[in-house]
């Protein structure tokens, strides 16, 4: 309890000096983290054995047990490198096309309104309805759930990237042809990398509903993945395998955004990105 | 001749209504070279306008727009602008990086592109700043930051839409004492955009007062003939001229209002 006091009255004394600075410690490096997943397993132990008591929900170390087994086995990271096998082709396809397309409808009013009507008609088409053609064209092997992804990446990728163009202020430009620069140098020097934060921010978004997507399809249709074994998993009652799944997508996702994150700031931090 | 000239300028804007709203007409200027211009209005006058065909980023309706006889088709390396904002400067890039943009654009090597950021840099007392982003930056070293990246790039002149609007009273006298060092060490042209009476009378040569828009064009041309030591806010003679200003503003700041006035009347 002290400790805690005394850290935000740190916290507030090195704020007034540095700005930017955050205004909490604990939001600097991971002991945040760390008491946040500690209260999550505290909670997730006190509901199973207290409130629910009942071997439909099972405590965590239950489930860890049982994580041990499977990785052991090598069960566990065979289902988990398939789905993310399939998340990452989709996904890096998906943004590979969708980034040039973005920047063509931002950057002429032709190509936006030619391929409007694409991305406004399929925008509503959620990825999980697509699964049902999805199976029918490709079966329920990789090539369904590659197609998927990019699907599921495309066009959040492509209105993100079209968004950033039409953002970028008119004076940057008007600077650029005042200082010599030709139509291809504005759109190389100026229009793209003012764009880079909407870009990464679109791929971050398309990355966290990948994971939607992925799991829908291999419950519906799959040989193997995180969705597979949950729906397994079910069919067998195997309740301690279903929570594994599950606390494996939810590490997983966590995972790869601060990677996402980490990159961002690493490689991008001076294109100053709103992630 | 003139460096630069306009004559019988016209711009007429067409709303998405499809009413035409002329900002301005019959526009008659000539700026020689060397010459510090500033063209002083009302808000809402037509200056900006001005400015943007002289930069080349729109055309006139009608009139003519030359420099040294050509006439002004498109934005060119030759007439360098000065924003009013910061959102022209390239957040991505470092400060120095910023100067050299115009030099990077043209082909001009690493190494002597990056010795004459530099040397801008230093000239608008930015040494030590190079390496930081526009963000690490304060409102007046961003403008400080615009100006060297025009002067880098060795324009003809200087076209500036208000450059020091934004700033604290303070960095503003400043930022203009700075420029009229920098004008008087480097010998551009420029066109100063202000509304602000008292920063046209310090920094100009000469002092085109533009009329209450619509339709403006200029009401008349005040000659500041000024030494260095005489531009004071005290100074006898500065104060003469800030009043013959002054006069001529008021007028139209009168005619706008009546105009106002009229229009609110007709609305009711």
């Amino acid at each position: 309890m002290s400790k805690a006091i005394s850290l935000r009255r740190q916290g507030t004394v090195k704020s007034a000096g540095a700005p930017g600075w955050n205004p909490l410690s604990i939001s600097r490096g991971y002991g945040g983290y760390l008491i946040g997943f500690a209260s999550l397993f505290v909670i997730w132990h006190l509901a199973a054995v207290y409130l629910v008591g009942s071997a439909l929900f099972p405590p965590p170390g239950q489930v860890l047990a049982k994580a041990g087994v499977l990785i052991w086995s090598g069960v566990l990271l065979e289902h988990i490198a398939v789905s993310l096998r399939r998340i990452l082709i989709g996904f890096f396809l998906g943004s590979l096309a969708g980034i040039p397309i973005g920047l063509a409808m931002g950057s002429f009013p032709a190509v936006r309104k030619i391929l409007e009507p694409y991305t406004e008609f399929f925008r509503f088409i959620p990825p999980v309805a697509m699964i049902t053609v999805a199976v029918i064209w490709f079966g329920i092997g990789e090539e369904s759930k590659i197609f998927l992804i990019i699907y599921t990446t495309i066009f959040i990728v492509i209105l993100n990237t079209a968004a950033g163009v039409g953002a970028i202020a008119k004076n940057k430009t008007r600077a650029a042809r005042s200082l010599g620069a030709s139509s291809f140098q504005v759109f190389r020097y100026v229009a793209l990398p003012a764009t880079v934060p909407y870009i990464l921010t679109g791929m971050r978004l398309a990355m966290a509903n990948s994971f939607v997507t992925i799991v829908a399809a291999e419950l519906v249709a799959a040989n193997e993945g995180l969705g597979k074994m949950l729906w397994d998993s079910r069919l067998y009652m195997l309740v301690d395998d279903i929570f594994v799944a599950l606390v494996s997508l939810g590490l997983l996702g966590f995972v790869i955004d601060r990677l996402f994150r980490w990159a961002i700031f690493a490689f991008a931090g001076r294109y100053s990105p709103v992630a | 001749m003139a460096l630069v000239s306009l004559r019988n300028v016209g711009k007429t804007y067409r709303s998405l209504q499809g009413d035409d709203y002329v900002a301005v007409e019959d526009f008659n200027i000539e700026i020689e070279a060397g010459e510090f211009f500033c063209l002083l209005g009302t808000s809402g006058c037509g200056k900006t306008t001005v400015l943007n065909m002289l930069a080349g980023f729109e055309q006139p309706t009608t009139g003519r727009i030359e420099i040294d006889g050509r006439i002004i088709e498109a934005p060119g390396a030759d007439r360098g602008v000065v924003f009013q904002g910061d959102d022209s400067l390239y957040e991505w890039l470092t400060a120095v990086e910023n100067i050299e943009f115009g030099l990077r654009m043209r082909g001009i090597e690493r190494k002597e592109r990056r010795d004459r950021a530099l040397h801008y840099l230093e000239l608008v007392g930015l040494k030590g700043q190079e390496n930081k982003h526009p963000s690490e930056l304060s409102g007046g070293m961003k403008q400080r930051i615009q100006i060297a990246r025009v002067l880098a790039n060795e324009p003809r002149m200087l076209l500036m839409d208000e450059p020091f609007a934004a700033l604290d009273a303070q960095t503003r006298l400043s930022m203009q004492s700075e420029l009229l060092k920098i004008q008087a060490s480097t010998n551009k042209s420029v066109l100063f955009i202000t509304h602000d009476i008292d920063e046209a009378v310090t920094l100009a040569d000469r002092i085109g007062v533009m009329r209450a828009g619509p339709a403006s064009s200029i009401k008349g041309i005040v000659d500041v003939d000024l030494a260095q030591d005489e531009r004071e806010r005290t100074n006898d003679r500065f104060l003469d001229i800030y009043k013959t200003v002054y006069g001529m503003i008021r007028e139209e700041v009168g005619i706008a209002m009546s105009r106002q006035e009229k229009a609110a009347g007709q609305g009711a």
